[in-house]
Formats: structure tokens, sequence, C-alpha cells
């Protein structure tokens, strides 16, 4: 009933409200429901990509269980209370959670498997340091059950480097130097050895600081890959082919949506079904049936043209989409929506972190949106894009209004926003009667 | 062509807080007057000397990061005071214009020794400071001037007794939370836990830096000539305003 009531007043879905009514009044709330589920539960967590890691492992596993599943992105113990409390015949437990809530949720739950894909510099204001959200990591490894299978990515350093504390691990990883970046961007995190301060020395980089890494003077290096991603071939955004390959097998996999990020989305998804028992086939069938995580990377349509929406929150990220876009086919418009509540963050500082200049070599105009529409256009200005093509429209609905206007019948139009600009936009959208809400598309 | 040389210490390392922005706006608001900037890297080893940059600029970073800097930054400590006192301009921010005083001090008691440039000292506090932060300042006698920026420092920085800030609070926590002070202003060295970046949405602070990066360069005081700012502006005035309205307070 709750969430019903939630729903009722408009309060983002009734995602979470259950939970937090709930744990207010019974604290242990969410052992108890994870103890109830008869194959335990597994957790992801990243800075980018853990609602779509958790969505692909849910393809994968959906046909053959009854799932838990928090897939409209409440990754806080409330949501994950919700989702579980929302499905009570549920047999196993799938949870994405936020970086910080890791250490909690992980405790009362008890998992049977924890996936970790990256370790990301995002909203300092909110998460602190890296170093620090590492360090709690470290300590949820140490914590977990005996029986738990532990998934990390093993090109991430600080990441990769909790399996070593844990035989029985899976790690995973790219092997394709062809799709290697020539140097680490600006914004890159992780760049000095773990053990002794030097810089890593890289054979290849893929993502970030993402990649084949090895520090020339201690000798601390990637650990050895089981589940990796090979003959990786970009479909600009219509999506991307690979080869995954796991210990003596390999095969082909198809993905709808686009990017190198988004195949390790697939690796950790994958990873993580094969610790719960998934076959191989299942894997890559659930890999092929994958859509888009809500919000994340999304076409819509509106009268006669389409939006297509894709969710910027950190450098890290931002710099994939902007890779993504580009390689697809720059556009020559977009919409770049900045908020600065407490999901986005309230230090834009970030926007400065991302290399957005391969984008707006592009484009001819750009409208600029959200509650710090000016910073972003001073992003753009201080780029050296021409002060007269940047429109200012602090207004969402105004600015999706312009933006559609400025595109030709038929035409796409890239918005890119930030999480509550993305929420907004899409509430904007469907009130218009053009998508259906989230919690409707989740149940 | 007049070009403004500028020195950036250990970019690789001190860039958390988008520092790059602060070098941007810096070298388009001198292209745009028909002035030159370069910048050159000054990283672990790399030798400074005195009088052959007119700015300094040395930004954040993670606490590891500055850790792996600090006994580098403390050894050059007799050059950068040098470069000050011959008029050199600085801008230090956040993890920078920490360790360009005496000392940090964490919370586990270690220490990493500063360069002592300024008048100031800085303990690890038990509350981070996270929040947008509003300044009032008056860097030239009867100019009082405004800086919007961001705030995120779990130091607690002393200034010595007549040491000069560089703004008063207005909104937010400042140096300590308490004295109503940010930052610090030596001579024509600057440094501030602001950033956002600091300088996209201040860009009379900008200016400020660069009319005296070039007084250093040619020896004369020259005003730049004005620019249209009115995003800079606009920017300024909407993160004023959330200073106001949710600027960190205790």
């Amino acid at each position: 009933m709750a969430a019903g009531l939630s729903r009722l007043v408009g309060a983002g879905g009734g995602t979470t409200v259950p939970g937090k009514v709930l744990t207010s009044l019974d604290p242990d709330v969410l052992d108890r429901l994870a103890r109830r589920l008869p194959l335990g539960s597994a957790l992801v967590s990243a800075t980018n990509g853990k609602t779509t890691t958790a969505a692909m492992a849910a393809q994968i596993l959906g046909p053959h269980l009854r799932l838990a599943h928090n897939s409209s992105g409440a990754n806080l113990l409330s949501g994950v209370t919700s989702s579980l409390l929302s499905a009570k015949d549920a047999e196993l437990g799938l949870f994405e959670v936020d970086e910080a809530a890791l250490p909690e949720v992980a405790t009362r739950i008890a998992p049977r498997a924890v996936c970790l894909g990256n370790l990301f510099r995002d909203q300092l204001d909110r998460y602190g340091e890296l170093e620090h959200v590492a360090e709690r990591w470290r300590a949820v490894v140490r914590d977990l059950p005996a029986a738990s299978v532990l998934v990390v990515n093993g090109d991430d350093p600080q990441v990769g480097d909790l399996a070593r504390e844990r035989p029985g691990s899976i790690v995973f990883g790219l092997d394709d130097p062809r799709q290697a970046v020539p140097e680490l961007l600006h914004a890159a995190d992780s760049k000095w050895c773990l053990r002794c301060g030097r810089p890593y020395e890289y054979s290849a980089i893929y993502v970030g600081h993402l990649g084949a890494y090895r520090c020339p003077a201690c000798g601390h290096a990637r650990p050895e890959l089981d589940v990796v991603g090979r003959e990786i071939e970009l479909r600009g955004l219509e999506g991307v082919d690979f080869m995954l390959q796991t210990r003596g097998e390999s095969r082909p996999v198809r993905l709808a949506v686009p990017g190198l990020y988004n195949v390790y989305n697939a690796l950790g998804a994958a990873s993580l079904a094969l610790a719960l028992g998934s076959s191989l086939d299942d894997v890559v069938a659930g890999l092929e049936r994958f859509g888009a995580a809500f919000g994340r990377f999304e076409r819509i349509a509106v009268e006669d043209r389409r939006l297509l929406m894709l969710l910027v929150k950190n450098p890290a990220g931002a710099n994939e989409v902007v890779r993504t876009l580009v390689a697809g086919g720059a556009p020559k418009l977009a919409v770049l929506a900045l908020n600065d509540a407490i999901a986005d963050g309230r230090d834009v500082s970030w926007i400065w972190d991302v290399d957005w200049e391969p984008l707006l070599a592009g484009l001819e105009r750009v409208v600029v949106t959200g509650d710090r529409a000016a910073e972003m256009a001073l992003r753009c200005k201080y780029a050296g894009f021409p002060v007269d093509a940047i429109e200012v429209v602090p207004e969402l609905g105004e600015a999706l209004d312009r933006g559609l206007d400025l595109t030709p019948t038929a035409g796409e139009l890239v918005v890119l926003p930030t999480y509550t600009a993305m929420l907004a936009l899409r509430r904007i959208v469907a009130d218009r009667g053009f998508v259906r809400p989230y919690w409707e598309r989740a149940a | 062509m007049t070009t403004i040389r500028v020195g950036h210490l250990y970019p690789e390392y001190l860039n958390i807080y988008a520092d790059r922005g602060n070098i941007a706006v810096l070298a388009s608001r001198a292209r745009w007057r028909g002035l030159g900037l370069e910048v050159e890297a000054l990283s672990l080893g790399d030798e400074l000397r005195p009088g052959e940059h007119d700015l300094l600029y040395i930004g954040g970073g993670q606490d590891r990061e500055q850790a792996l800097i600090a006994p580098d930054l403390a050894a050059r400590g007799e050059a950068i005071r040098a470069a000050v006192d011959g008029g050199a301009a600085v801008l230090a921010v956040c993890g920078g214009y920490q360790l360009l005083g005496r000392f940090y001090r964490g919370r586990d008691g270690g220490e990493l020794p500063g360069a002592g440039l300024f008048p100031l000292e800085t303990v690890a506090g038990d509350r981070r400071m996270i929040g947008d932060c509003l300044l009032d300042c008056e860097l030239e006698s009867g100019v009082r001037r405004t800086l919007a920026g961001f705030e995120n420092h779990a130091g607690v920085t002393r200034l010595d007794a007549g040491a000069v800030p560089l703004g008063r609070v207005v909104a937010g926590f400042g140096n300590d939370g308490a004295s109503g002070f940010e930052g610090v202003r030596v001579g024509s060295a600057v440094g501030t836990y602001l950033h956002g970046p600091l300088l996209p949405r201040n860009a009379w602070l900008a200016d400020w830096i660069l009319e005296r990066a070039l007084e250093h360069r040619t020896g004369e005081r020259q005003a730049l000539e004005p620019l249209a700012d009115e995003l800079e502006d606009e920017a300024q005035a909407v993160a004023a305003g959330r200073a106001r309205s949710r600027g960190g307070r205790f």
C-alpha cells in the first residue's frame, strides 16, 4: 500500500518509500527478507555501469528464476528492501548497490556472489575520495561469507587487486589492443601503483584507467583473466560485437547497446551469472536479448522525431558517452542538461574534467539547460565553442522544445542529461504521452 | 606578442577538482587580449628557477597523490618564496593551498611538510567542510568583489596573526568553519579552498591574476581591456545563490 501511496503523490515511482517506512519500523527487516530467498542474493556495484550490469544479469537469469531485482536504480538500503518486499515469491535476489551503501547491504544480506565493476572519481562531495571507497570495499571483501564468489574487473587496478586476497574469484577484462586509446585521458584515476606509487605502464588502455597495466618498479600487474572480451567490433550507436571467452570456451556475442563500456558491463554480468550456475548458452542468449537499462541509453519517439538520451554523471562515464557518440557519427546539435541536486553531485566541477571537445568539434549548435545551464555554457565557451552558437535555456521543457524545433523531421535529437535532469526530462516526455513511466516498465 | 609563462606544479598528480578549467580560462582570456600564455608542467624533480615563470599554479589532489608530491614541493620552498618575492603571481587551490603553508597534519598525526610560502598551517578536522561557498574580497583597496566556489576539505586551516585572508566568508565554511575567513594572500600569491573550478565563474579574479603575471613579465602594471562576461556573471549569480541557500555550516 505504501508503494501505491507514494505513486499517488508522485514521489519518484514509489520505489524506495515502502523500504524506508518498514526499515524505520523494523531495522532488521532486510536481513530477514534476504534470508527468506531460497537461492540467496547477488550484488553488483561500480561507479559506472552497475544498473546496466545488473539488468544484463537479470536478462540472463530471469527466464529460469524468479528474481527480486531493483531494476529502477533505487540502489540504497531502502531500495533493496523495497524490491524484496514487492517480490515475495522470489527465489534469487539480484541487486545493484550504491558504492557507499555496499558495506552495509553486504553485511545484512550475506550475498552468494558480489560483482565489483570499477571505481572512478564521482561526486566527491558525496562519496569522498576514491581511496576511501576502495578501503571500504576491501573490508567488504574481507568480511564476505567463505562460500561467496567474488567477481571483479581485473582491468581496474584497485578493483582487480581485491581478488588477490580471495582464491576462487572470477576476474574479467578485455583483451583487444585494437580498441585501446593512445593515452590516459585527463580525468584518469588510479594511475599510480597501489603498492609503490610509481606510474603504471599500460600495454592497452580501454576506458578511463581500465586496461592492461603493470608497474615497472615493483611488478604489480593486472591479474590473470578468467572471463575475457576479445575481437571487439564497435557498431556505432547500434551496438557492439565481441568474442566472450571463458576458460576453454568462447562464443560470439552481439550486444544491442553501444560502446566498449557496455562490453565491460556484459563481462561483469556474464561472470556473475556463471558464478551463479548459468550455462554459457544462457549467458549469450540473455546478453543478446538485453535492450538498455532505464534511462542510461534510450531512444524515444516524439511525434515525427526521436530523442536519443544518454545519461552523463561523472568524467569517466561522460567521456565514454562522448566517444561512443562521435564514433557513431557525430551529431550537429546536442542538448546538455546539467543539474546539481544531491543525486547529480552538488559540485559541478566534474564537467571540466570531461573531454567534451571531440563532441563539440562536430556540433554546429548546443542548447545548455538545467539548474546549472550557465556553468555548462562556460564549459563550452572555454573549450573554444563559438558563444553565439550556445543557447542557454535553463528550463528543461523549453530546452527540449528548442532542441526538437532545431531537429529536422525524422531526425534524432541527442540529449545528455545528468541523473535528475534525465528523470525530469522523462517525466516531461511521459506527460506528453510518449513514454510510459519507468515504474510501469520495471514492474 | 607578449607571452605569459605559467608553471603548473604536478598537473598529473593534483587535478582532482577540474584544475585544468582554471588554466583554460587564463589561456583564453589572455588570448582574447592578444597575449600569449604558455604552460609548463613542473613535476617531481623538475627544476623551478625563480623569475622564469610569471604565474605558478598548483591544484588539489586526493590524499594519496598529495602525499606523493609533498616532499618534492617542500624542497622547493625557497625557490617558490624567491619567485613570489620577485613579483610572480601564484594561484593555489585546495590541496595545493594547504601544501604551500607550513605543514598539513593528518588525523593519524602524520605530517606532510609544506613549502612555507603562506603563513598558515592545516590540521585535519573531524568533519569535512563540503558545500557552496561565497566570499567578499577586497584585493585592491576600495574595490570589493564577490567570489563564488565550492569547498570540500577536512583540513582546518589557521592563518598566523596578521596574515591577510583572500576574503570574508559570506556563506559557507571557509578556512576553518569558525573564523569567517577564507584563503590567504601574500603579495600576488593567492591560496584558496574554492574550486568549481574557481576562475570560469569568477572572471574578475582571472583578470587580476593575469594582470599581476603580466606585470611580472613586462615590469609595468596595465589594466586589461574588459571582455563580454554575461555567461560568467550569470554562472556566478547562480553559484552565489546556491551558497546563500545551501552553503555549508556546522
